[in-house]
């Protein structure tokens, strides 16, 4: 339940934080009567205005004056997965390189722009996106817009910037070579989708990023970053009028079509249990197994099933057998990735070596009594309510709003499903669950992934390799 | 079924004269923040925000694992686990059934000078949740079996954060050579041999003598007024009596260190070593935080960003480090550190990086700040206050974390103009004042290449697959 704030200042920490390819559930949901409550009151009503400007670019936006601030989040689907195999990394680097200097501003005067404005831009790049996030106060909004543009329209990938940048990348990944969370994780979405870009990191690895020069920036830079695979939340102190024109000038010069997507994948994963031996005290593991598409018509009756098995932390049945009655974990949990080009189901826990054998064991059985009995109506009450009520407390904040308002697009939901999500949790019946699990949980394919020095652990044949 | 309405029939202690003292909505600037004490100490803070029908909702007490007995390392924290464990009329695990059973979330959090317990609910669920926390601050009753496990838990814990970690080994031991005598030196997790030494009686022997409304802290943030929330407190918190055992928090003193210390860990997991050197100094004090403000501006112009001073001599002007920065901890109840470091480039020697670095330093002291950069910081911290306005969960942490460190609501709200108001001058000062070798720790994060510190080595990874 809780993490010691132990010296959290360590330098490492910021060439160490990189995303794996894993993408958790977009939709994170909340109870019936704070559900009621929140439908029937004016105030808890999310009104959302599809916003577009005068050449096309569409934005949802929340307008709320209450703080004299504006944030944007944006997200050009494709991502890493647009990489060819031999310059992986590709894409992450370039967006590394978007604020790295601009226009007639080299890196440092573009970061002295920002400090001046008081403002900050952010560019990453994930297996499926290249997203992007703005926060200005109101009274910069035109000139961060402007920074935005620069950065997006105009990068200039100088040789030596590129290098630093480069350089940086190759460190971040050495480091997750070595840690046993990356380890499992990378090594849990290779197997699953083997020969499809979902099995290499969007970072891509050591060999293809030390190889990466500007071309293959430039040619990153032209895949990515399009008007057709763009999408626009803008949240805070700022009317569609204004924001209109704004898009055009900060997006419209992009080029009008994105590269190709690779076709999506079916998840490998048939029951294999991997051990990379790593010398750790506590073994590091993945698993999992098929998940379910975003748009399945089964997708929330999934989600609620998830919330019961391992989602919701504590109250769950992994948490309650795995931590709570035998004290072999800190913390176990279970999420749907419904990524665009391939879906899994994937839990993540760490138990110590000669105990991860038995805690692995009491996640099969959880697995297979689910699959079997599915779960009591007591169950599903509680996990609806607390889904329902709790999907309020995604909306209290600017950056919180902006960042379900790109969630809801990247699901491909309208822009009234906030106000109507909660009556879809609460329809989920019995029989709903129990039909999805019968899809979506299949013991005999659940498989492992696990760092570290494992007791105990027998490994399946289908693992050698 | 529904779990949802509870009724509290555990709060009929002897009444302590139920009585607002002090109630002050409105005091201070218009920044939403207002405060009252209960006649049993029970201190509470509200910043009011209707943008959303959701509260945050956190009771912090003024202990922590700076407080953990000798012998006892980590004791705190195992009751903050400990506290989620059941009470005379709830049982183990109920709490946290009941809060998502109302669509909430809750945790807790534990450090050197406070513990804190945090939930995010519906505004209408407020009640409840003040109900449950009230009662875990008299009641708790948690089942000696549920100890067992949870320690298993917390063991686990430290093997996650600390131990399977490089960085997190390396922070361990670089805390317990910063200070020589002060519990500061301690893990809050607590060292291995003493977490596993922890039992439910200890727990217990501890809540008796650090909980209760005259040591806590009440703060709720969101869609609350003060009014509403100061007679909810009276309701649940007013009747429990101040705990008597609750003394003035008085750790050990450092005594005057005399010598810089250094050390070197090494890992063969370690793929970019760095140097790390940190200082002890001052905090924030209360009505005293002109050389706090200072330093935390020092932090940001040698280490905030690429235009700051460690990241342009080895960053942009050469191509030497990967990464560069500055830290300050500003809030603490007695003694915290300012540091810096710098992660070179693959294959430079930290003797070199150390070198450099220490170069960096030496010219800064001489050459003072950038007034450029400083008027570019000074704006950013301005903007700071008003971007911070979005996150309430933060706001609410900041005067929680600035209240158990001996700090007021006033020195909260006088801060940013304590920041405004550093000038160059004052940071050079600051610099030089801090910079004192003696009161220094060194040091370096290695591979188990070259002593040097070069790249990776080989350690025996590889997959292998068991059972064949």
């Amino acid at each position: 339940m809780t993490r010691a704030s132990l010296s959290a200042a360590l330098a490492a920490a910021t060439l160490l934080a990189s995303g794996p390819a894993a993408v958790a559930g977009t939709e994170h949901p909340t109870t019936p009567e704070a559900a009621a409550a929140e439908r029937d009151g004016p105030r808890t009503r999310i009104d959302i205005a599809e916003v577009t400007s005068p050449g096309g670019i569409t934005a949802w936006l929340y307008e709320d004056h209450t703080i004299p601030i504006v944030t944007l989040e944006a997200s050009f689907r494709g991502g890493a997965a647009l990489d060819p195999a031999e310059t992986a990394g590709a894409t992450a680097l370039m967006a590394n390189l978007l604020r790295e200097g601009a226009g007639d501003l080299d890196a440092t005067a573009f970061a002295a722009e920002l400090e001046s404005l008081a403002s900050s831009l952010g560019f990453s790049a994930g297996s499926d996106a290249v997203s992007v996030s703005a926060t200005t106060l109101v009274e910069n909004v035109e000139e961060t817009f402007d920074l935005l543009r620069l950065a997006l329209v105009e990068p200039r990938f100088e040789q030596d910037n590129l290098a630093r940048t480069r350089a940086r990348q190759v460190a971040s990944l050495r480091s997750d070579a070595m840690d046993p969370g990356s380890i499992a994780s990378r090594t849990f979405w290779a197997r699953a989708f083997p020969d499809h870009p979902y099995a290499r990191p969007a970072d891509g690895t050591i060999e293809t990023v030390e190889a990466l020069d500007r071309d293959d920036v430039v040619a990153a830079h032209e895949r990515a970053l399009a008007r057709d695979n763009l999408l626009l939340a803008v949240v805070g102190a700022i009317d569609a009028e204004t924001l209109a024109p704004l898009l055009d000038e900060v997006f419209g010069g992009l080029p009008a079509e994105s590269a190709e997507r690779p076709e999506p994948a079916e998840a490998a994963l048939a029951g294999e249990v991997e051990v990379i031996e790593f010398g750790i005290p506590q073994s590091v593991v993945a698993f999992g197994h098929a998940g379910i598409p975003r748009d399945d018509p089964d997708f929330i009756p999934a989600f609620v099933l998830d919330h019961v098995l391992g989602g919701g932390g504590f109250g769950s049945r992994l948490t309650a057998e795995i931590r709570e009655r035998r004290g072999l974990t800190y913390g176990i949990f279970t999420f749907l990735a419904p990524n665009d080009l391939g879906w899994l189901y994937m839990g993540r826990f760490s138990s110590a070596n000669d105990r991860v054998a038995e805690a692995i064991e009491l996640v099969r059985a959880e697995w297979a009594r689910t699959a079997a009995e599915g779960i009591t109506e007591d169950e599903l009450e509680r996990a609806q309510q607390f889904l329902t009520g709790a999907y309020a407390l995604r909306f209290d904040g600017n950056a919180r709003i902006a960042s379900q308002l790109l969630g809801l697009q990247i699901a491909g939901l309208g822009t009234d499903y906030v106000n109507e999500r909660n009556a879809l949790v609460e329809a989920v019946t019995l029989e709903d669950i129990e039909r999805v699990a019968d899809r979506l949980l299949d013991p005999e394919a659940l498989s492992f992934v696990i760092v570290g020095q494992p007791q105990g652990v027998e490994a399946s044949e289908a693992a050698v390799r | 079924m529904r779990l949802v309405p509870y009724a509290f029939a555990l709060l009929l202690l002897p009444l302590a004269p139920a009585a607002a003292e002090e109630a002050a909505p409105g005091d201070g600037p218009d920044d939403g923040i207002a405060t009252f004490t209960l006649a049993n100490g029970l201190e509470g803070v509200v910043i009011e925000d209707r943008r959303a029908p959701v509260v945050t909702h956190m009771v912090w007490y003024r202990v922590g694992a700076a407080d953990d007995p000798p012998g006892l390392s980590g004791l705190a924290h195992f009751l903050e686990h400990m506290m989620f464990k059941g009470t005379e009329t709830l049982d183990e695990g109920e709490f946290s059934r009941i809060v998502r059973a109302n669509g909430g979330e809750d945790n807790a959090f534990a450090s050197y000078d406070y513990t804190g317990y945090i939930q995010r609910i519906a505004s209408d669920r407020l009640d409840l949740v003040m109900s449950m926390e009230a009662d875990r601050m008299a009641n708790l009753a948690p089942s000696p079996a549920s100890a067992i496990s949870e320690l298993d838990v917390v063991i686990e814990e430290r093997r996650q954060v600390v131990e399977n970690t490089p960085g997190g080994v390396f922070g361990e031991q670089r805390r317990a050579i910063q200070y020589l005598n002060h519990p500061y030196q301690r893990p809050v997790i607590g060292w291995m041999h003493e977490i596993e030494r922890l039992t439910l009686d200890a727990a217990m022997d501890f809540y008796a003598e650090h909980y209760g409304p005259n040591n806590a802290i009440l703060i709720v943030a969101g869609d609350a007024s003060v009014e509403e929330v100061q007679a909810l407190a009276e309701q649940h918190f007013g009747p429990i009596p101040p705990n008597p055992n609750v003394a003035e928090r008085e750790r050990v003193a450092e005594p005057p260190h005399i010598a810089a210390r250094r050390l070197e860990y090494r890992d063969p997991r370690v793929q970019n070593p760095y140097v790390i050197r940190s200082y002890l100094t001052e905090p924030r004090r209360p009505a005293d935080q002109a050389e706090a403000a200072a330093l935390t501006v020092l932090a940001d112009v040698l280490g905030r960003g690429i235009t700051s001073v460690l990241a342009r001599e080895l960053r942009v002007e050469d191509d030497f480090a990967l990464d560069t920065g500055a830290f300050y901890g500003d809030t603490a109840l007695d003694l915290t550190t300012f540091g810096i470091y710098v992660i070179p480039n693959p294959g430079i020697p930290l003797e070199e990086a150390e070198a450099r670095m220490d170069a960096v330093i030496e010219r800064f002291l001489e050459e003072g700040p950038d007034p450029d950069q400083l008027e570019r910081i000074k704006t950013q911290i301005r903007a700071s206050e008003i971007y911070a306005l979005d996150n309430l969960g933060s706001r609410a942490r900041r005067i929680g974390v600035a209240l158990t460190s001996g700090l007021t609501i006033e020195d909260v709200r006088a801060w940013p103009d304590a920041l405004e108001a550093v000038t160059a001058e004052e940071v050079v000062a600051a610099a030089r004042a801090v910079f004192r070798p003696e009161t220094s720790v060194t040091g370096w994060l290695l591979g188990t290449g070259e002593a040097t510190g070069d790249g990776p080595t080989d350690i025996g990874i590889g997959t292998e697959i068991l059972g064949e």
